[in-house]
């Protein structure tokens, strides 16, 4: 019995290479999708667009549009004192924060009235709404007390509190989001292309000439999984090298720990890929059903968007989603150089989970006769 | 030539309407994901799991912690010693660490170190540790802030219009994708081709009844985003609806362009579920907004249907926009549509000859 899975194998390396399309998804689909990531993948908060209607017109409000001006976080898309018109702009998404000057706002602040600056942030977007006005009053305050010591008052400034950012010093968006784009190209051909190869025998027939064989259902399951698992490293090594030779954005940690985490990742999205082509019986369904869990695993296991956010029910769930432990792990590894030993839990997670859905999709392939 | 187009759209919907499981799916996938994406996705944070590394544990010191761990946003993870910092963020045993200073007491100097890898969650996490631990300061005081359209800064609002782009846009490709494929697969292409039927009408019979699902699809979308998620369709659920419509035929014009291409199902459903997902992801300013793009990825932008679609559904679901506000971003996806729709029956036509 040892020989048929070697033939197995055998058989489905043939068939892939002779696919016109699929060798060629598998080595250029990878490095364009890297290519491009890094550059488009920025959800910072940049070039804020402002619009400053000072009703005051003093020196100190000409500072503070001048300043704003300045920064490469905002943008000044209208300075003038007529609020209407700010307003339009921003329902027109034009504008993302108000800045509202009242009169006699530097006679105020000299005076000791308290004068009050309003900010009016467009909350469509929620983070850029709510960053982009924190950046917007830290510039003003700024400012403010800036021309307060000019002017040899004090401004009750004590801001005694200073932020270090670790493991990402310059903020760069990209080193944030480039190994989930790793992980998201991995997911992808691991769970698609084994599911409909599996479907697509069935669809033809040829599943049945395989029942007839004496091949047991463990060799035929593992016959549609190794593959998948060799070109899971494949794809992971284009994404590494990647963004590595164009972006300089190397792992920071060990290339150990990310290729163990990818083979186990890659088990575990094959595993539940041909789980899901077992239970279907045309293509199409199987690539509805894939693409529902895909989206679900894409959107909720903290690639895009923090899995702290989502309410703790949710949060619970996302324990039993392979892709939240590989993110963790290559986010770990690739920027703050986390060793496998302090990472352990995931990895037993992700080894779990491989188990799981590989001896399923064992399960779900039943020979029929 | 009517009687004939009739009698092929009534092949077609025999065709999917038979298949009782595919359709189930391809109608509860898109509700049940916008539903679920409804409710947990956000960029909110909410919790910030924080330590504290106090060389000289100061009643002032107790003071800032006991404020901080008060505010639902903070959950306290202990006390650790200097040495001890880069370790706690590198395990994720916490965000953020609060370092105070020996003489904090008096100065009142301290200093947050962010686990800065997701670039925006540390800059939230360090302004809210500056909110709570200085509500009394100056920068306060000198700001009055109000957030329209979204006053509580919930980001499911922002989703909501971003993923049911992408949802749409992709379920109606994949059901289109296979159809002409599927034809030429099993043979009953030829058949198609010698009758005498106009390849225009064989694109509309093969939109039809896939339209038909979309449209269920769409208004089982539209109630629960109203009533379940109560996103607030402020811009007239009319002008949604029809916007909506044009997305769709649109989305299954492109879905029969695949078929068209594809030698193979296989072929036709990777490229329409796995290959066009990645550029309606970065493109379609669903998650990153595409006035950060470089000017040719902002080109290419241009031509993504689901970036003015999200577009428009984001002004008319939340801003209350009516339709003549989205005009330009209709306008685009009606001309799109019936370029594909040309293109595909042009593809149509070369088969025959």
């Amino acid at each position: 019995m040892e020989g048929s899975l070697k033939y197995l194998l055998q058989k489905e390396f043939i068939q892939f290479r002779r696919n016109k399309f699929l060798p060629r998804l598998i080595f250029f689909f990878p490095v364009v999708v890297m290519l491009i990531a890094p550059i488009v993948a920025n959800m910072d908060v940049k070039g804020v667009k402002v619009a400053f209607v000072d009703y005051d017109g003093s020196s100190l409000s000409g500072k503070m549009v001048s300043h704003l001006d300045a920064s490469e976080y905002f943008k000044v898309a209208l300075a003038s004192p007529n609020y209407e018109k700010a307003y339009e702009l921003l329902e027109d998404g034009k504008v993302d924060v108000i800045v509202t000057v009242p009169a006699h706002f530097e006679a105020g602040i000299i005076g000791g009235t308290k004068p009050k600056i309003k900010v009016d942030a467009n909350g469509v977007n929620a983070t850029k709404g709510m960053l982009g006005s924190r950046y917007v009053m830290a510039s003003l305050a700024g400012t403010l007390q800036e021309a307060a010591a000019g002017m040899g008052m004090g401004l009750s400034s004590e801001n005694n509190l200073s932020v270090c950012y670790f493991y990402n010093p310059t903020q760069d968006y990209r080193r944030f989001m480039a190994p989930g784009f790793i992980l998201l190209l991995v997911m992808l051909v691991c769970c698609f292309i084994p599911a409909l190869n599996l479907v697509l025998e069935k669809e033809k027939g040829t599943i049945e000439q395989i029942n007839v064989t004496p091949v047991t259902t463990f060799e035929f399951t593992l016959s549609k999984l190794i593959p998948y698992w060799i070109i899971g490293l494949v794809v992971l090594t284009e994404g590494i090298l990647t963004i590595g030779l164009i972006y300089g954005l190397w792992p920071a940690g060990s290339w150990g720990a990310l290729y163990l985490a990818a083979v186990l990742f890659s088990l575990a999205m094959s595993g539940f890929g041909v789980a899901i082509a077992g239970g279907s019986d045309t293509m199409q369904q199987c690539i509805f059903v894939l693409f529902f869990f895909v989206m679900i695993f894409m959107l909720m296991s903290g690639l895009f968007t923090p899995v702290g956010s989502m309410p703790s029910w949710a949060q619970k769930v996302t324990y039993a989603f392979p892709p939240r432990h590989f993110i963790d792990i290559l986010r770990s590894v690739y920027l703050k150089g986390t060793t496998m030993a302090e990472l352990w839990v995931s990895y037993l997670a992700l080894g779990i989970l491989a188990v799981l859905f590989c001896s399923l999709s064992a399960l779900t392939y039943k020979k029929r006769g | 030539m009517q009687i004939r187009l009739s009698s092929f759209v009534k092949k077609e919907i025999l065709h999917i309407f038979r298949d009782k499981r595919t359709m189930l799916v391809a109608i509860l996938i898109p509700v049940t994901l916008i539903l679920l994406f409804g409710f947990t996705v956000s960029t909110d944070i909410n919790n910030i799991d924080f330590a504290v590394c106090a060389p000289h544990r100061s009643e002032a010191v107790a003071r800032g912690v006991d404020k901080l761990s008060f505010s639902p946003y903070f959950t306290f993870r202990g006390y650790i010693p200097q040495n001890d910092i880069d370790r706690t963020l590198r395990t994720g045993k916490a965000s953020a660490v609060l370092v105070f200073a020996q003489d904090y007491a008096e100065s009142g100097k301290m200093q947050v170190v962010v686990d800065g890898a997701d670039v925006n969650a540390a800059a939230t996490s360090a302004a809210y540790v500056g909110n709570v631990l200085q509500d009394s300061g100056a920068a306060q005081a000198l700001f009055e802030m109000h957030v329209l359209y979204n006053p509580e800064l919930r980001s499911s609002y922002n989703f909501i219009p971003g993923i049911l782009g992408m949802i749409l846009l992709l379920i109606c490709t994949m059901m289109t994708s296979v159809s002409i494929v599927r034809e030429k697969e099993t043979g009953t292409m030829e058949v198609l081709l010698v009758s005498p039927v106009k390849p225009l009408y064989i694109i509309i019979s093969k939109m039809v009844p896939y339209l038909i699902l979309g449209a269920i699809d769409l208004a089982l979308i539209l109630v629960m985003a109203r009533f379940v998620l109560g996103v607030p369709l402020s811009g007239g659920v009319g002008g949604i609806i029809l916007v909506s419509l044009v997305y769709i035929v649109l989305s299954l014009a492109l879905g029969l362009m695949v078929s068209n291409i594809a030698g193979s199902q296989i072929v036709a459903l990777l490229l329409s579920a796995m290959v066009m997902m990645l550029p309606v992801l970065f493109f379609s300013g669903l998650l990153f907004p595409v006035e950060n793009l470089p000017w040719v990825f902002r080109w290419i932008s241009y031509v993504i249907p689901a970036r003015w679609y999200i577009d428009a559904m984001r002004k008319m679901m939340i801003e209350g926009m009516a339709l003549s506000g989205v005009f330009l971003e209709v306008g685009i996806l009606v001309a799109e549509m019936l370029a594909l729709i040309a293109a595909s029956t042009k593809r149509f036509n070369d088969r025959l000859e």
